[in-house]
């Protein structure tokens, strides 16, 4: 096709075959998504082997202050141990919340 | 399509809006999935012991009493805690580990240690303990770093090395950990362990597992900040759509009308119109969403992760990733969208073509 052959496709074409592609382009992700998933099994049964073998309770996300390293363990007055009125000053508190057992859920 | 500066501006922020929320939604929901996946196996049932609120050794004697009541297979105590490394400015998680434990005088490391001291088997780290004495042990070995968001900042130590270092008397242990049989039991035994001993705060996994869906929930601080941002940008969105149908937007509706098209046919190419820019955006920030969260290590996210703390995992997620999130985004996004650019082409498409083109 020549040049004057491309200035002649429509602005439509060119919009669904973008469209087209990136339609694709996300149903080949989720392909991807899956067979991520599956290849990860294994990982994460050693992975659970080592919970029980060293009696984790919590994800290494963040390390430093004790109520973000072990968020399930921890209680309602760590995070303001400064004072009663100190505000909780670790950049993780604010992307970790308490845990559902410290503000009052009822237990299933 | 018309008016390329300004559909180009809305465009690139409406795709950047998406990336964002896609990015926050596809991270904690794959971390949710990985905790869920991997603290399965954490222990059934933790006992605490708290006085006055506030954490506090147990005696290792409870746990004969606890391993009496019902249902209970097994009571270990539990010797964990933390060491602040004044050098290096991090902070360490020391554990005895159940299994497998370390001989006297030999640690293992977790990956994220090893790394930043540049550490490597048969070296030897020397910590100062609670009487202020330096103790050295040699690494026996560096924990995997698949298992890095785990344990990364992990020592794993014996028993004696750890009561050693911490000062902490052979008659009592951090909290105890209980193996329970059937799930039904562990709200009754909870019970059971508070009654006898009120001093203590069981803790069941059942929590644990849901402690995770709290990381990067909405409520929490940063996230209502950029929940609130996206909402404000579509709030400008619809309030620009709404109110700013500019007049040369009237005139060309107006003409439209005067050659004959229908309101329902304006209707349908103002839809189209939102649809071209919104699906576009849809797209292409889900897109580079997913590579930024499963293909790199989330960079954009690193320095809110990372915060202060000098030891961290790099940890790359596996995408758990399904249709049900992809569609709830474009539920919340492309739709509202969408319907905001109809109603104000609605409003301008039923007025007398002649008034509008005047």
């Amino acid at each position: 096709m020549g040049m004057t052959g491309l200035m002649k496709v429509r602005r439509s074409t060119l919009y669904l075959a973008m469209t087209a592609g990136l339609a694709l382009t996300l149903a080949l992700l989720l392909l991807h998504a899956s067979h991520a998933v599956r290849a990860a099994q294994p990982g994460f049964t050693r992975k659970a082997a080592l919970v029980r073998q060293v009696e984790l309770t919590d994800l290494c996300l963040f390390t430093e202050a004790s109520y973000t390293r072990h968020p399930s363990q921890t209680d309602m007055s760590t995070p303001f141990q400064d004072s009663p009125l100190s505000l909780d000053h670790f950049p993780s508190g604010a992307l970790l919340g308490p845990p559902d057992h410290l503000t009052g859920n009822q237990r299933d | 399509m018309r008016r390329k500066g300004k559909n180009g501006a809305l465009l690139l922020v409406y795709t950047l809006v998406i990336f964002v929320l896609a990015s926050v939604l596809f991270f904690s929901h794959a971390l949710q999935r990985e905790a869920a996946l991997v603290l399965k196996d954490a222990p059934e049932i933790i006992v605490q012991r708290t006085q006055a609120g506030r954490y506090h050794p147990i005696p290792v004697a409870w746990g004969a009493q606890i391993g009496r009541i019902n249902g209970v297979i097994s009571v270990r105590p539990r010797l964990w805690g933390y060491q602040y490394d004044s050098v290096f400015l991090a902070n360490y998680t020391l554990t005895v580990p159940a299994e497998h434990a370390p001989p006297a005088g030999s640690i293992d490391v977790g990956s994220g240690i090893a790394r930043m001291r540049g550490a490597s088997v048969d070296d030897i780290i020397a910590f100062a303990g609670h009487d202020g004495l330096a103790r050295s042990y040699s690494i026996r070995d560096v924990l995997s770093g698949e298992s890095q968001l785990l344990t990364s900042d992990l020592i794993l130590l014996s028993e004696e090395d750890y009561r050693d270092f911490s000062g902490l008397p052979a008659d009592q242990a951090t909290d105890l950990a209980l193996r329970v049989r059937n799930p039904r039991e562990y709200a009754t035994i909870a019970e059971k362990i508070t009654k006898l001993y009120p001093d203590t705060r069981p803790i069941l996994r059942s929590e644990i597992l849901r402690t995770y869906d709290a990381v990067f929930g909405w409520r929490s601080g940063l996230l209502i900040v950029i929940f609130s941002a996206a909402a404000l940008a579509f709030v400008i969105f619809a309030w620009d759509k709404a109110t700013g149908l500019s007049a040369e937007e009237r005139k060309e509706i107006g003409i439209l009308k005067a050659v004959g098209w229908e309101t329902s046919d304006i209707l349908l190419m103002k839809f189209w119109e939102g649809t071209v820019v919104s699906l576009t955006a849809f797209l292409v920030g889900i897109i580079l969403a997913y590579a930024h969260v499963f293909w790199t290590s989330s960079p954009l996210f690193a320095p809110v992760l990372k915060g202060w703390s000098t030891l961290y995992p790099a940890f790359r997620l596996t995408p758990f990733l399904d249709f049900g999130q992809i569609s709830a985004l474009f539920f919340l996004t492309v739709v509202p969208y969408t319907v905001t650019t109809i109603v104000p082409s609605w409003r301008a498409a039923i007025i007398d073509p002649d008034t509008v083109m005047r």
